[in-house]
């Protein structure tokens, strides 16, 4: 467990001057700055709407390329940078020699890009909160401060989250194998293309297919057409292709554990 | 015996890269890893750190065994391994505090160890734009961070000028000396390696083909008379007439076995007086490679 820590640490202290470490503060926040100045230009034209409306257009209009595009390009991007530091490096070698056990490099690895998603994550429901707040108060004609959804936004990124670990698995097996870009690269956008036709038409069998869980999680959470707006809001955190995501990113994990146990630093 | 092997052997696809190698580097001393380019000497160093599993024999460090100890016996050594691995978009400071923060040593010691290999004035420097002698003494700094008992080095002295590799040598010789250290070091040049090393290895394509004391290799490796002359067929003739054993005659030279100062005279005086002019004569040591021809005809 000490060797876990101590490479997790270390995790942090060599990427906290990369790009993979900001962008996982930047897209969030650019995103929400973003929105934001949109608000606030077209302020006039929203003013009628009910506080709630407003609120889902706000999440919303981050939410719905989040699933499909954003979420699944970015894990790609983790997946690849928190490896390609070693494969730039070359740092694979001492990584192996350290007295550590493989591991415990390898676990700290892997949960420090889990760790980036999730922080990246969590941030998107602090800022769209923040910028929905922050709105009320500089066009308090817009009434943003009459509904509240910080619990359901919660929710929506945490399952987010559940349903991105499959694809993050993959990719971070990917990327730990190969040291270019261009192959996790291609395959992941591949897959993520496949994945959102599969899910966009509704096919029985998407939720099955790791890439097409965010947007299986944005499509399949709200309730729709049931009876009652505060109805709507109700989330299914627990849907089968969180299942599915849970199950893939435990099986690559531990089917990774066992390549890097064999792996042999050329 | 700080490092002891039987039978090591290791196969890339179908190329066996280790025959069956039985390395003894006994404790304290500077054992030379000697062997040309694609001789098997990195693969032997990443079996020895557990980085490569090796196909058949036993890998015993410290008298315990690496597959059962790798993580104590890994503590106990520092290592170089080809290119210095070094996170480019990190300082050199920032590298070894890195490497401190895994091994759990003091940020003091950093300090230490940059001042040793002279990189306190770089030390905020980003290790991208460091020159190649100073990505190599940084990757030495790395490599002695944890106060190693043993130091495993591939070809440390790689990309260094002249004043950089002296340091190293006196560096790594002063460690054995005064910090009772093991040092085990790889290189394909004999002359590095005669200047520091107590033992030597020597292997080609694979296998050992000379292990000992660097006494044990200079008793072997016999150094020549160069003899460069007008005519050195008829020079070599007259010579062998008078009993020498020519080794080798090339349009301009010719190589005698060399036995003493009075016998290159000798040799000198019976040329002058057959009328054949000598241009030079001198002492000449062998080269690495003569030596493996040596030894393997030996063998």
């Amino acid at each position: 467990m000490k060797g876990f820590i101590l490479s997790f640490r270390s995790e942090f202290y060599k990427s906290r001057k990369t790009l993979g470490f900001w962008a996982s503060i930047m897209l969030p926040l650019l995103i929400g700055v973003l929105l934001f100045v949109g608000f606030y230009s077209k302020s006039e034209k929203l003013v009628s709407f009910p506080p709630m409306v407003l609120w889902l257009q706000f999440a919303g209009a981050i939410l719905g390329i989040m699933g499909s595009l954003v979420l699944p390009m970015y894990i790609i991007f983790i997946a690849y940078s928190v490896n390609s530091i070693e494969h730039r490096a070359d740092t694979w070698k001492t990584l192996f020699n350290l007295p550590i056990p493989r591991w415990s490099v390898y676990a700290a690895k892997y949960f420090y890009a889990v760790f980036l998603v999730f922080t990246c994550l969590a941030l998107f429901v602090l800022f769209t909160i923040g910028f929905g707040n922050l709105l009320s108060v500089v066009k308090p004609e817009l009434r943003f401060d009459n509904f509240h959804m910080e619990k359901e936004l919660a929710e929506i990124y945490f399952k987010l989250f559940l349903s991105s670990l499959g694809i993050l698995s993959i990719q971070f097996l990917l990327s730990l194998l190969w040291a270019d870009f261009l192959k996790p690269m291609g395959i992941g956008f591949v897959c993520t293309i496949t994945g959102v036709i599969l899910a966009s038409k509704g096919w029985e069998y998407a939720y099955l297919f790791p890439y097409s869980h965010p947007m299986e999680a944005i499509t399949t959470m709200m309730h729709r057409g049931e009876g009652s707006p505060a109805k709507q809001l109700q989330i299914d955190v627990f849907t089968k292709d969180v299942f599915v995501s849970l199950g893939v990113a435990v099986v690559v994990f531990v089917a990774g554990y066992f390549i890097v146990q064999r792996k042999s630093v050329k | 015996m700080v490092i002891n092997t039987e039978g090591l052997s290791f196969t890339f696809g179908k190329q066996q890269v280790v025959k069956s190698l039985a390395l003894q580097v006994p404790e304290g001393s500077i054992y030379g890893f000697l062997g040309p380019n694609g001789a098997g000497k990195t693969t032997t160093i990443k079996l020895l750190l557990n980085l490569l599993k090796p196909d058949a024999g036993e890998i015993r460090v410290f008298g315990q065994d690496i597959k059962s100890h790798r993580i104590e016996i890994l503590s106990q050594i520092g290592s170089l391994i080809e290119q210095p691995a070094i996170y480019q978009h990190l300082t050199g400071k920032e590298n070894l505090l890195n490497r401190a923060l895994l091994l759990g040593v003091s940020s003091q010691r950093v300090d230490d160890m940059l001042s040793l290999v002279q990189l306190t004035n770089a030390a905020n420097k980003k290790a991208g734009q460091y020159s190649l002698g100073m990505k190599q003494r940084l990757g030495i700094a790395l490599a002695m961070l944890a106060n190693p008992k043993l130091l495993i080095l591939d070809e440390p002295t790689n990309g260094l000028d002249p004043n950089g590799i002296i340091e190293i040598r006196e560096l790594l010789k002063k460690l054995v000396a005064e910090h009772g250290k093991t040092v085990f070091i790889s290189s394909h040049l004999l002359a590095e390696i005669e200047r520091m090393a107590t033992h030597v290895g020597i292997i080609n394509g694979g296998a050992m083909l000379f292990q000992g004391s660097i006494a044990d290799l200079h008793a072997i490796s016999k150094p020549l008379v160069r003899v460069e002359t007008e005519n050195t067929v008829d020079a070599a003739n007259l010579l062998t007439r008078n009993n020498y054993n020519v080794t080798e005659v090339t349009d301009q030279n010719l190589f005698v076995p060399y036995i003493s100062k009075q016998q290159m005279g000798e040799i000198n005086a019976l040329l002058n007086k057959n009328g054949l002019a000598v241009y030079s004569i001198g002492k000449q040591q062998k080269d690495l490679e003569k030596l493996f021809l040596d030894i393997t005809q030996n063998a």
